[in-house]
C-alpha cells in the first residue's frame, strides 16, 4: 500500500496511545493520570483523523474533524471535573494519589 | 523520501519524544511543560493533515486550557503541602520534605516492564489495524460537498457542526454546563456562592499586569474574527469562546477584574444561553418537521444566532471550569 502522511499520523496517534496507556498504569499521582488521558485522547483524535485524510484528493473530511472538536472540548471538560475531583481528595486526605497505591507502596 | 514528508516523520518523531517526556519526566512541573509543547506540536500535525479548525482547538483548548488547569492544580498542591509543612510542623510520617511535591510512589521495575509490554503490543495491534485499512477512503466528504449549499455556511466544518450533525454540538455544549455544574457541586458547603478560586498576585508593573492590559482588546477582536469567520472559513463558536476565556482568565489573574461569583444571575444566564437558544431552535425545527432541522433559506441567520449564544456560554463555562470552586482565602 501507499505510504502517505496521513498513515504516517495515524501510526503516531497509534503510538501516543500506547504511551499515554503506559502513564496512566504506572504513574500513580493523580494529576499525571489525568496528563495521560488527555495524550490518550490526542493520540485517540489523530488516529480518526488522519484515517479521515485517506480521500483520493487529499481533501480533508470535515464530518471526523467536527467530531474530533467535540472531542476536545468534551474532554476539556472532563479533565476539568476531574482536577477539580484532585483537589478536593487532596484537601481531604493531603495525599495526591489514591489510598489503593499508598497500601502497595507500604507493602 | 520527499522534504514533506521528512518533515512529517521528524513532526511524528517529535510529538512521540514530547509525549514520553510529558509522561515518563520524573518533575510534575517539567511534564505539564512538556504536555503544552505535546499540544502545540499535535497542533502543528492537524495543520499537516488539513484540518485548521482542529489545530485552532487543539492549540487553544487542548494545550492552552488544559495545561493552565495541570499548572494551576500543580501549584495549588505544592501551595497546600508547604503550608501544612509550615503551620503544623511535618505530620504524618514525620519525613514531611521526601514528600515534598513529587509525590509518586516508585513502580516495582518488573510491573513496569509488564506495563511496557501490554501498552506496546496495544499500540501494536492498532498500527496493524490501520495498516490492513485501504489507502484511499472518500469517507463522507462528497456528501457534505453535496449538500454544503443547503447548510447556510460556506466552511463544511461549521456545516458538520451546526447543521448536519448540530445534535452533536447541542449534547456538547450541555455536557460542559454539566460539568461545570459538577465541579461546582464540590464546592465546601460554607463557601457555597462565593467568587471561583483563581487567587492573583500580579505586581502593578509586572509582566502580567502589562498584559492584562495590552492583550484584551485584541484577544476580543480575535475572538469575534473567529466566530464571524467560521461561517465561510476556519474558526467557529468553540474557537472564539476559548479566545474569549483566555482573555478573561487573563484580565482576572492580572488582578484587573473579580470572578463573579456564584450565584450571580447575570453568570447563570450567560452559562445557559447557548444550550438555551440551541435547544429554543431545535424545538422550533421539531414545530415544523424535524428536530434540529434548519430551513435553507433561514440557514445562515439561525446559525448565526446559535454560534454568538453559544460563544457566549463556552467562553464563561470555560473560564470557569479552569477557576474551579470558591476558595477560603482571603484575595491579596
Amino acid at each position: 500500500m501507499m505510504f502517505s502522511g496521513a498513515i504516517l499520523y495515524a501510526l503516531c496517534g497509534a503510538a501516543l496511545i500506547g504511551i499515554g496507556v503506559y502513564g496512566f498504569i504506572t504513574r500513580a499521582h493523580l494529576l499525571r493520570r489525568i496528563l495521560a488521558f488527555n495524550v490518550i485522547g490526542s493520540g485517540v483524535f489523530l488516529l480518526i483523523g488522519a484515517l479521515g485524510h485517506r480521500t483520493p484528493g487529499a481533501e480533508a473530511d470535515p464530518v471526523p474533524h467536527a467530531l474530533i472538536i467535540t472531542g476536545i472540548v468534551v474532554a476539556l471538560s472532563l479533565t476539568a471535573l476531574a482536577v477539580a475531583l484532585v483537589l478536593r481528595h487532596v484537601a481531604d486526605t493531603g495525599r495526591a494519589v489514591l489510598p489503593e497505591e499508598e497500601t502497595e507502596e507500604a507493602v | 523520501m520527499s522534504a514533506g514528508l521528512a518533515f512529517d516523520v521528524l513532526l511524528c518523531l517529535l510529538i512521540i519524544g514530547a509525549a514520553g517526556l510529558a509522561v515518563g519526566g520524573r518533575q510534575l512541573f517539567a511534564s505539564i511543560a512538556f504536555f503544552v509543547t505535546y499540544g502545540i506540536l499535535v497542533g502543528i500535525s492537524w495543520l499537516r493533515l488539513g484540518a485548521i479548525d482542529v489545530a485552532l482547538a487543539e492549540v487553544a483548548i487542548g494545550a492552552g486550557l488544559t495545561g493552565v488547569l495541570l499548572m494551576g492544580a500543580w501549584a495549588a498542591i505544592r501551595r497546600r503541602n508547604r503550608e501544612a509543612r509550615g503551620e503544623y510542623g511535618a505530620e504524618g510520617n514525620g519525613s514531611g520534605a521526601s514528600r515534598d511535591d513529587e509525590e509518586d510512589p516508585v513502580v516495582p521495575g518488573g510491573r513496569k516492564l509488564a506495563a511496557a509490554v501490554v501498552c506496546g503490543v496495544l499500540a501494536g495491534l492498532l498500527a496493524a489495524a490501520i495498516l490492513t485499512l485501504p489507502g484511499e477512503a472518500s469517507g463522507l466528504l462528497p456528501r457534505v460537498t453535496e449538500r454544503l449549499g443547503d447548510s447556510g455556511v460556506g466552511n463544511p466544518v461549521t456545516a458538520v457542526l451546526l447543521n448536519f450533525r448540530a445534535y452533536d454540538t447541542l449534547m456538547e455544549s450541555i455536557v460542559l454546563l454539566m460539568a461545570l455544574i459538577a465541579v461546582w457541586t464540590l464546592t465546601p458547603r460554607e463557601l457555597w456562592g462565593g467568587e471561583p478560586g483563581l487567587r492573583q498576585h500580579a505586581r502593578g508593573d509586572g509582566v502580567l499586569a502589562t498584559f492584562g492590559k495590552l492583550l484584551p482588546p485584541l484577544g476580543v477582536l480575535v475572538a469575534m474574527y473567529l466566530v464571524w469567520a467560521g461561517a465561510d472559513r476556519p474558526g467557529g463558536a468553540f474557537q472564539g469562546g476559548t479566545v474569549l476565556a483566555a482573555v478573561w482568565l487573563m484580565v482576572v489573574m492580572a488582578g484587573m477584574a473579580r470572578v463573579p461569583r456564584q450565584s450571580s444571575p447575570a453568570l447563570r444566564l450567560a452559562l445557559v444561553a447557548g444550550p438555551a437558544v440551541f435547544l429554543g431552535v431545535g424545538l422550533a425545527g421539531a414545530g415544523f418537521g424535524v428536530f434540529l432541522g434548519l430551513p435553507v433559506e433561514f440557514a445562515k441567520t439561525l446559525i448565526l444566532a446559535i454560534e454568538l449564544a453559544l460563544t457566549l456560554s463556552i467562553a464563561v463555562t470555560l473560564a470557569l471550569l479552569v477557576a474551579g470552586v470558591p476558595t477560603a482565602r482571603e484575595r491579596p
